[in-house]
């Protein structure tokens, strides 16, 4: 009995088992897309892909969220149909290609119950970097700075480090946060801290009555509109990335989702439509 | 014990066995599949750059090439021990409470509240943590997401299971021996003390050692609280990143190195859940001998 237990599972489970492991997910199937990438992108093409099967019945689309690098990781692998990429491509990424749907600016956000109303660049990266950790130092009142980081591997931290000229290892954080959401919470419940997140999120919060407040950049207010018009310098495009030449119902849904059908959608995300 | 030979070898006890032995090697396949899993997905970073860098690294810094991992092993082990050490005596004596004071309605609606509690997602006792303990920990010292609210967290999740746990070890104690230590005119405390806690020590430490599992593997409260910033902590009002927080956090974002780098962790707190395990079977050994 041992012996025919021991081939059972050699013969058949265990292939089994391999099997289910190196299963593809992204099977050649005409109605059925995945997606994934980055958490700032996904819920916006999560809106689209109702849309568009809505739009054309039978087609199921799939979106996962999971950052950037998976998002173009995915691409590349084939693991997904589309990645999702809220950066763009760098130079060792131009086996892909990228088609902007809408875009985005990353801002600097307060409690509501600070003072400050405006830093310069400088004295952010010397509030990020340590060198100044009292609100008094910058003309604000007498509390220490709870600094509020993004974790290592966001396009958001990536596309702050680039503007700030700053690496991750001299930033000093007091606090290491996942997700926007997961930021705005944290300033919200915090008075002396500051942090960075998407303007789209920050601006929806901000207006559901969350105790933040958008820092203006550069003399730059933080709003989508200055994001709109190239204004605001942190700014960054959201990207569908596919691998190779763009066909079948891939090609079909980038084509929608930079159609002005879904303007709409994007502006209710509170993104900025690329137009064309 | 029984061998499986010198049982009945009727026709409905083999299909039994059959299914049984499948199941058991299923389960310890499994088991060893992850382990190997994860042996496989940190080889390439041990290839490249062999085993020391984890622990004297400057820092955590995986896209810069740094992967000290020691500060993360020390904050998972202190949150972890900590929860379990201020759940686990208000665990026992909730299952004292309710077997030998509580009257049995008030014993049955707490037992109801406790299993309620038992049943709370973790992702709703961090959400909870963030909005209103962090604050409050924050009032007393910034930046408020710490350690100590991790410990905090961790512990308010882990005392309904020990309650409920240590509830049944009580409920099976058996009845004969309460009666005879009544019969010798033993108070009720003395009883609990000198008779019931000493003969339960084993199986409470068994849940005990189930229970800093659970403590060492929970992901979602602790990264809302904990701050996650990686650093060796010197008070319990400092941020730290446990083990899974920095899977959790940086997992879906992290290609080449750095994701072979957290696979690291994953190994790490799998071994050190199993030492956990191996000295916990230990120590109950020797409490059987004694």
């Amino acid at each position: 009995m041992g012996y025919k237990m021991k081939k059972l599972f050699c013969e058949i489970i265990f292939p089994i088992l391999a099997s289910l492991a190196f299963f593809n997910i992204a099977s050649a199937d005409e109605t059925k897309l995945t997606l994934t990438g980055s958490s700032t992108v996904a819920p916006l093409v999560l809106e689209i892909a109702k849309a568009f099967e809505k739009k054309n019945p039978g087609t199921k689309i799939d979106v996962q969220s999971g950052g950037s690098s998976r998002g173009i990781s995915d691409a590349r692998s084939g693991l997904a149909h589309i990645g999702m990429a809220s950066r763009d491509l760098k130079p060792e990424e131009s086996d892909l290609k990228n088609h902007v749907i809408a875009k985005d600016g990353v801002c600097l956000i307060l409690n509501k119950k600070n003072k400050i109303e405006k830093l310069t660049d400088e004295q952010v990266v010397k509030i990020y970097t340590g060198e100044i950790k009292n609100w008094k130092d910058v003309g604000g009142a007498d509390a220490p700075i709870t600094v509020v980081n993004k974790a290592e591997g966001r396009s958001t931290l990536e596309l702050f480090e680039n503007y700030f000229k700053i690496k991750n290892s001299q930033i000093k954080a007091s606090v290491v946060i996942g997700d926007n959401e997961q930021g705005i919470k944290t300033v919200a419940g915090n008075p002396n801290s500051i942090g960075y997140v998407s303007i789209g999120t920050a601006e929806f919060d901000a207006r559901q009555g969350s105790q933040i407040k958008l820092l203006a950049m550069g003399g730059v207010p933080a709003s989508i509109d200055n994001v709109k018009n190239g204004k605001f310098p942190l700014s960054r495009p959201l990207n569908l990335i596919v691998k190779g030449e763009l066909k079948g119902l891939a090609k079909k849904f980038i084509e929608f989702a930079q159609s002005p059908e879904v303007f709409n959608i994007v502006r209710q995300q509170y993104f900025e439509p690329a137009s064309k | 014990m029984f061998d499986s030979n010198t049982l009945n070898p009727h026709r409905s006890d083999k299909f039994l066995l059959i299914t049984l032995r499948g199941f058991s090697a299923l389960a310890g396949i499994t088991t060893v599949l992850i382990l190997l899993f994860l042996i496989a997905e940190s080889f390439p970073v041990f290839q490249k750059f062999g085993l020391l860098v984890f622990f004297i690294d400057s820092s955590w810094y995986p896209r810069e090439q740094l992967f000290n991992l020691v500060p993360m092993m020390t904050a998972s082990l202190l949150a972890a021990t900590c929860a379990v050490l201020l759940a686990a005596p208000l665990g026992i004596f909730s299952g004292v409470f309710c077997n030998y004071y509580a009257p049995p309605k008030l014993a049955w609606i707490y037992r109801r509240l406790i299993e309620l509690i038992a049943g709370v997602p973790s992702v709703v006792y961090g959400f909870w943590g963030l909005v209103v303990l962090v604050p409050l920990i924050l009032n007393i010292r910034p930046p408020g997401a710490s350690l100590l609210a991790g410990i905090l967290v961790l512990a308010l999740m882990i005392f309904p299971t020990m309650a409920l746990a240590s509830d049944s070890i009580f409920h099976s104690f058996p009845k004969e021996q309460l009666n005879g230590a009544s019969a010798l005119g033993f108070s009720r405390w003395r009883t609990i003390f000198s008779l019931i806690l000493p003969s339960v020590k084993r199986n409470l430490l068994a849940a005990l050692s189930l229970q800093i599992g659970r403590a060492l593997g929970e992901t979602m409260a602790v990264l809302m609280v904990c701050g996650n910033v990686v650093q060796l902590p010197k008070s319990f009002f400092d941020p730290v990143r446990t083990l899974t927080a920095n899977m959790a956090l940086e997992m879906s974002y992290a290609t080449g190195s750095h994701r072979s780098a957290l696979f690291v962790s994953g190994l790490i707190l799998v071994l050190l859940i199993i030492f956990l395990v191996l000295s916990a079977e230990f120590l109950q050994r020797r409490i059987q001998n004694d």
